[in-house]
Formats: C-alpha cells, structure tokens, sequence
C-alpha cells in the first residue's frame, strides 16, 4: 500500500510486552507517552514514515499537470487535490514525529533512500486521462487500506487517518468525474481514457503489496493493529469494487483472465508482474530517479528558506525579550 | 534510522481550532513553524482547509505540560470513589415532582 513490504521486528516476550499485547487486544490506543516494545515503536515509524513519504513524492505526477489541466476549474481541483496531499503527509510525519523522530531525519532517510515510497509514484502521468485513472484507482486503492487503519492501535497514527479518509473520497469522485467525461467524449478521449486505464490497472494493485504467501511482515503487524487485513484481502476488497465502476464507463479491464467467480462471490483477475514491483521498489522504475531529483531540489532549494525564517524569528524574540 | 539532526529545525507547535462559534478550541494535530504568526499561518493551511474552523490558537509543543501515564491511577482515582458527587446516587421520591 503506500507502506508496503515494511520490516516488522519481533515482539519480545517481557511482562511488559505481554501487558501491552492484552491492551492492544483489548482495544485499547497506544499513546505516545505509553510504554511501548521498540520494535513496536521502530516497525511504526518506518510505516508512518513511509506512508508520509508516499503521500509528498504522490504530489509530483498529478503536480506535473497542473499548469496544463484543461479548464480553470480542473485546474483548482487538481490543486486543492494536490494541497490535500501535501496535507496527508504533514498530519503523518506529526504522528511519527510523536515516536520520538524528527521531521528533519525522516526527510533526510527519504532523500538518502534509506526510507522508501509507494511504488506507484514511480510510474509517469503521460496524459491528462492519468489524473481521472490516478484519482479514481490509485486514490481508491489507497482509501481500501485507509479506511480499516483509523482502527489501529496507535492513537496519533489513527486520529491521522481519520482526517485523511475525510479528504479521500473528493479525490477519487474528482478522478472518476474526469474518467467520465474523457468516456463521454470524442473516439480519441475514450481511447486516451483506456490507455490510462491499461497503464495504471496493474501499478494500482501492486500498492497492496506482495502475495499473501509472500507477506513475511504480516502476521506481527496484525497482532499489533498497525495492519488490520491482509494484501491479498485488500486487493481483492479493489478488484470487486472497481470492476463495476470500470463497466459502467464502459473501459475494459486489461486482465483477459478477469471473470466473477460464483462460488466464490468474487472477481477472479491476474496477479501483477511481481519482477516488475520488486525492480520497482529497488529503485529501477521509470520515473524512480525523476521523483528522488524533484525532492533533493526542493529541500535543497527550500534550505535558505527554513534557515532565513528561523533567524528572522529568533532575532525578533530577542527584541522582545529586551524591550 | 538516523537519531541526529544536522540544523535546527523550525520548532513545533500544537494547534486548536473552534469548530464552530460556541464551542471550545479543540487539539487538531501539530506543525512546525518558525514563529508564532507563521504557525497560525501554517494551520491555516494544514487544519483548515475545508471550513474546518473560526479561530485558532497555537501554542508551542515545548511550553505544554502534561500528566504521565503512569499517574493515571494516583490522579484520577480519587474522583472515581465519589459517587455521591453525581446525580444519580440520591433517590428521591417520584412525588416530589421534576427534579
Ligand atoms: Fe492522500
Ligand atoms: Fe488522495
């Protein structure tokens, strides 16, 4: 998801641990003043961590088409869009800020590539149709995993997701709106719609991560609550949901094996190529290099920004102090 | 995970917004900032971007004090045995009318 494939470590077995199990099992939130196992405290902030990470370097392909969005008021939607995400990940570092991490070293693991980022934003928006599939499937398929962790353990982790389900929903209705119209259009919009589509169909289920089979992490994150479905569940949760949507604009799923499977009450589809995220992951997407190039140069080129307004405030408080 | 910053980072402060008019100023979540006017500035940005609220206090992170978890019992346990400071521990007779 946007936190995929994050290393879980090991419970420990002390009293305390077991006390803090039964809390957890209890359903009872973890504060951040709380006892905690560090493994605990560590496995959450490389997830919160990677979460925000996904949410600043996801402004950059819907960033890219700001300037060229085709009307005035697509162009204040995709920025309000945009700004809501910037959002997400400052309400996320806050939370992991909170487990005893600084902002500035969670921005400096990202940049060294130490910490990673949802593998979907290494994949480039070629057309304007990008931001109807990125808004309606990589949006939607975010909002999957969203949903059930304003449930997990940790408080300022839930209370977080909280505030972003809120903003969710405009983000994949306004992606969906565009897909519509592109649909409604001429031959050569529909058609741009589709290539959108068969662009972004398997990127977008690669965001819940590897096979059940292959989720080593899983089973710790769980009992914790910093996971509270498998990949595979979620995944699946997509697929039923999206394939409805997809008919009724009237785009075809690029998955010859996609059919609904009676007995099972759901869709049966393909698994992505998982070569292919695996590369992804470790750094050899298309637009891998492009996204980590963008960051560096905004938080170089941000750098006499912070340090100017930090001085300016400091001089400031000092004159009061005298006066 | 690296545990040492190499600048000083702009400080952080926790904001509370009122909702509404009548109501009070509730914790929303927290920020950086360099100064008081930008951090009011910045949960602007950040908290309200949907009509969110009428007004805005920041304070910051460093000037709050706050009770420890461990304190939890000590502190609380005290008003938890006093039943009789609630309403309901007095029956009074329903012929007494509304009360
Ligand atoms: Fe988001
Ligand atoms: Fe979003």
């Amino acid at each position: 998801m946007y936190a995929q494939m994050v290393t879980s470590e090991a419970a420990d077995d002390s009293p305390e641990a077991r006390a803090f199990q039964a809390r957890i099992d209890a359903g009872e939130k973890i504060e951040p003043k709380d006892w905690m196992p560090e493994a605990y405290r560590r496995t959450l902030i490389r997830q919160i961590g990677q979460h925000a990470h996904s949410e600043i370097v996801g402004q950059l392909p819907e960033g890219n088409w700001i300037t060229r969005a085709p009307t005035l008021e697509r162009k204040a939607i995709l920025l309000a869009k945009v700004q809501d995400e910037a959002g997400h990940g400052l309400y996320l570092y806050c939370a992991a800020e909170t487990l005893g991490v600084s902002r500035d070293d969670l921005t400096e693991d990202l940049l060294s590539g130490r910490m990673k980022y949802s593998s979907i934003f290494n994949y480039p928006t070629l057309t304007w149709a990008d931001m109807g599939a990125v808004g309606w499937l990589v949006d939607g398929a975010a909002i999957m995993n969203q949903v059930p962790l304003q449930r997990t353990s940790y408080g300022p982790y839930a209370r977080a997701m909280v505030r972003i389900c809120k903003e969710e929903s405009f983000h994949q209705r306004q992606g969906y709106d565009i897909m519509l119209k592109m649909c409604r259009g001429t031959p050569a919009q529909k058609r741009m719609a589709q290539d959108a589509m068969n662009r972004f169909w398997y990127p977008a289920l690669m965001m819940f991560g590897p096979s059940d089979k292959d989720s080593v992490h899983s089973a710790q994150s769980m009992a914790w609550r910093i996971k509270i479905n498998t990949n595979d569940e979620l995944r699946q949760k997509f697929v039923d949901e999206t394939v409805p949507q997809a008919e009724f604009l009237g785009l075809a799923i690029p998955d010859t094996d996609l059919r609904w499977n009676e007995e099972r009450g759901h869709y049966d589809f393909s698994e992505p190529d998982w070569t292919e995220f695996y590369d992804v992951i470790k750094g050899n997407g298309p637009c891998n290099v492009e996204r980590m190039t963008a960051r560096r140069k905004a938080w170089d080129d941000g750098a006499w920004v912070r340090e100017g307004l930090l001085a300016h405030a400091r001089k400031k408080a000092g004159k009061v102090a005298a006066e | 995970m690296t545990t040492q910053s190499r600048k000083p980072e702009w400080p952080l402060w926790e904001v509370f917004i009122r909702g509404q008019h009548g109501l009070n100023h509730r914790h929303v979540g927290s920020l950086h900032a360099p100064d008081a006017e930008a951090a009011i500035r910045h949960a602007r940005d950040v908290y309200t971007r949907r009509n969110e609220g009428v007004s805005i206090w920041v304070v910051e992170a460093r000037h709050i004090a706050a009770s420890s978890p461990s304190d939890k019992g000590p502190l609380f346990e005290p008003s938890e045995s006093k039943v009789y400071r609630h309403p309901t521990f007095y029956d009074i007779p329903d012929e007494a009318g509304p009360m």
